[in-house]
């Protein structure tokens, strides 16, 4: 009856994001009274997965086939569908990310199960099986029951604080019987930006917005970014105008993000810019117009000139780092 | 090839989110509602454009939802595609939904069903991934560039730091973001030539709802924002550290 989540990794790394959703699972595990059973899949070091007991997993099913390095959904599903009739599991828990978005409906469909897609809560047992999470781009909450037997989650990356215990996973060996689609896909080209942070998974960002006047500018919101160890993302008309890379774009029609501080600049604060970005810890909003709307929804605001103010916050920052070694 | 092309109505990205009945439902009363903009500027577009190019023969439209869509529906076909279908039901989850899809779409058989990366109410962004499942298709989700060649389709999706390049064969189902095509404005020919374009109801076998959403909350209202002098960011600095605690 344990609790199944599946574990992501870059080339061999597990991500940080997946040691909170163990620990997500960990928790339903405790309350039901099961245990946590996580399935990697694809080249891992052994070490790598024992250490996934410091968040609550007892035991781990290795998947060790090369092929699952690289996103096959098909394949994740029928290795995921294989753990979870050996474990007889009622809970599987998958991220809210790219990955899971292509996996845990599938787990839904083929397991007849509610899903609550970006959970932002852990499941509130006491009258069903009722989970939070965000709708109306964030503009609203909702309390979703799962009414199924079987329930799958998606859990909302970067939104419980990891907390690491004592403890290791054992590791065992899972043969899976692929079906002749499960590779469909063919991966033909990865572009990778190399060496920035990537924006979805960000702690810290820093975002430029048509106050920054041109790509010119643009430096000295990657000096911030880059002495504070953030990524960088930018609003719409940005990316339209093409000072950004489209990728950088947040917002209703882009990315949504929910890192620990968001650092706006020069940002009008649209609510369509808002809808990708209001589920940030923290908020910072430089601004010239006191009177722009980000205002109201920042949590630190300085009124003055974008191209006067990011120098002097480089500067303190690179101070504080100086002072906090 | 014939292309079916998921429709969605959603309340307008500027609409204020008012509970009533409790906290247990939206108050729609004045929200005016437009197709979601997933659906509308990239899926949609997109088929026209495979339909223009001749790569598709048939571009149709579909929407799950009672008789109140119909304008939004109008409005998708105003902008091309020559048939829309409404599968009349009013659906709760996901799982319904992309059931409803899944079985009209397999009495036709397309060979592409193109969705937008996800609906701007419910923000689940599950339901093209639903369909591809219940059809024993491909997915491929988040897509920023498409182009088919013969039986194959070629997408450039999104992956994290980056994008990457993949294929498979059809049929498929494909989910829309940014990139994928350019927005277009309905003129006044597509309003008109809509009208006589045929626009279907169905009648589902039903199909369960695996969840309900039994209430809904208002975000917290921010506890009032602490203005910094400029010349002073040690002092942001320093409260980004020791009361936000975020560096
Ligand atoms: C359906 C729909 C979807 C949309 N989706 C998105 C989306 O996903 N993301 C998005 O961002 N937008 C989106 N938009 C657009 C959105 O409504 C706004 O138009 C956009 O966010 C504005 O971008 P901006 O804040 O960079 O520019 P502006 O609104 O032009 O604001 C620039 C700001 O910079 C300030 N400024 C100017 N000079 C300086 C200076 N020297 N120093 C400091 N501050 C300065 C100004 O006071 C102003 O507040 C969408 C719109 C629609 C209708
Ligand atoms: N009621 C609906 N009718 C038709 N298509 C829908 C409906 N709901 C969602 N979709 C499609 O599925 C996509 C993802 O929606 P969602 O999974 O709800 O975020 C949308 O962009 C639409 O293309």
């Amino acid at each position: 009856m344990a609790v199944i989540v599946l574990v992501e990794h870059t080339e061999g790394n597990i991500k940080k994001k997946s040691f909170e959703a163990v620990q997500y699972a960990a928790n339903i595990a405790q309350k039901t009274g099961t245990g946590v059973t996580a399935v990697v899949l694809g080249t891992v070091a052994e070490a790598e997965m024992t250490a996934l007991g410091q968040y609550g997993a007892q035991k781990v099913l290795h998947v060790a086939d090369a092929r699952l390095d690289e996103l096959h959904a098909r394949a994740y599903a029928s290795a995921l569908m294989t753990a979870i009739q050996k474990e007889d599991s009622k809970v599987i828990v998958t991220l809210h990310d790219i990955n899971g978005r292509a996996v845990a409906p599938r787990l839904a469909v083929k397991l007849k199960a509610g899903l609550v897609a970006g959970a932002l809560s852990y499941p509130d047992m006491a009258n069903g099986f009722v989970i939070k999470k965000a709708v109306f781009s964030g503009k609203a909450f909702a309390f979703v029951n799962i009414t199924s037997d079987v329930k799958v989650i998606s859990v909302m990356p970067n939104t419980f604080p990891l907390q690491s215990i004592d403890g290791k996973a054992t590791i065992e060996k899972l043969e899976v019987t692929f079906g002749d689609k499960d590779f469909g896909i063919k991966v033909k080209e990865v572009n990778k930006v190399k060496g920035e942070v990537s924006l979805a998974d960000a702690e810290l960002v820093v975002s430029g917005g048509r106050g920054m006047k041109g790509p010119e500018n643009w430096g000295l919101i990657e000096d911030l970014a880059k002495e504070m160890g953030a990524a960088t993302a930018c609003s719409r008309p940005v990316a339209d105008a093409d000072w950004r890379p489209h990728h950088e774009h947040v917002g209703q029609t882009g990315g949504t993000i929910r890192p620990n501080l968001y650092v706006a600049v020069g940002i009008s604060g649209a609510i369509q810019h808002l809808a990708g970005v209001n589920g940030s810890k923290t908020i910072v909003v430089i601004n010239k117009d006191p009177e722009a709307p980000f205002f109201k929804a920042a949590n630190y605001g300085v009124i003055g000139d974008a191209m006067e103010v990011l120098p002097r916050l480089t500067e303190a920052v690179k101070r504080f780092k100086e002072t906090h070694k | 090839m014939k292309i079916l092309v998921c429709i969605s109505q959603v309340p307008d990205t500027s609409t204020k989110i008012i509970l009533k009945d409790n906290n247990t439902a939206i108050n729609n009363q004045g929200t005016t509602w437009i197709i979601n903009p997933y659906d509308e500027w990239y899926a949609l577009i997109k088929a026209l454009e495979l339909k223009e190019s001749g790569i598709a023969t048939e571009v149709h439209l579909v929407t799950v939802g009672k008789a109140d869509v119909e304008p939004v529906i109008r409005k998708a076909l105003a902008l091309g595609g020559d048939e829309a279908i409404r599968i009349d039901a009013d659906s709760t989850d996901s799982y319904q939904t992309a059931s409803y899809i899944a079985d009209y779409a397999r009495s036709v058989g397309y060979e592409l069903v193109l969705c937008g990366k996800e609906s701007i109410d419910y923000n689940n962004g599950t339901t093209g991934t639903m369909i591809a499942e219940l059809l024993d298709a491909d997915y491929i989700g988040f897509a920023t560039h498409i182009q088919t060649e013969g039986n194959t389709v070629i997408v450039q999706r999104e992956i994290e730091g980056g994008e990457e390049t993949d294929s498979c064969s059809l049929p498929a189902v494909v989910s829309c973001q940014k990139g994928v095509a350019e927005a277009r404005i309905p003129n006044m020919r597509g309003i008109m030539a809509a009208r006589t374009r045929p626009l279907k109801v169905i009648i589902p076998t039903e199909v369960v709802a695996v969840t309900t959403i039994l209430s809904y909350e208002l975000p917290p209202a921010k506890a009032g924002i602490r203005l910094i002098n400029p010349d002073n960011m040690d002092e942001l600095v320093e409260l980004l550290h020791t009361e936000a605690k975020v560096i």
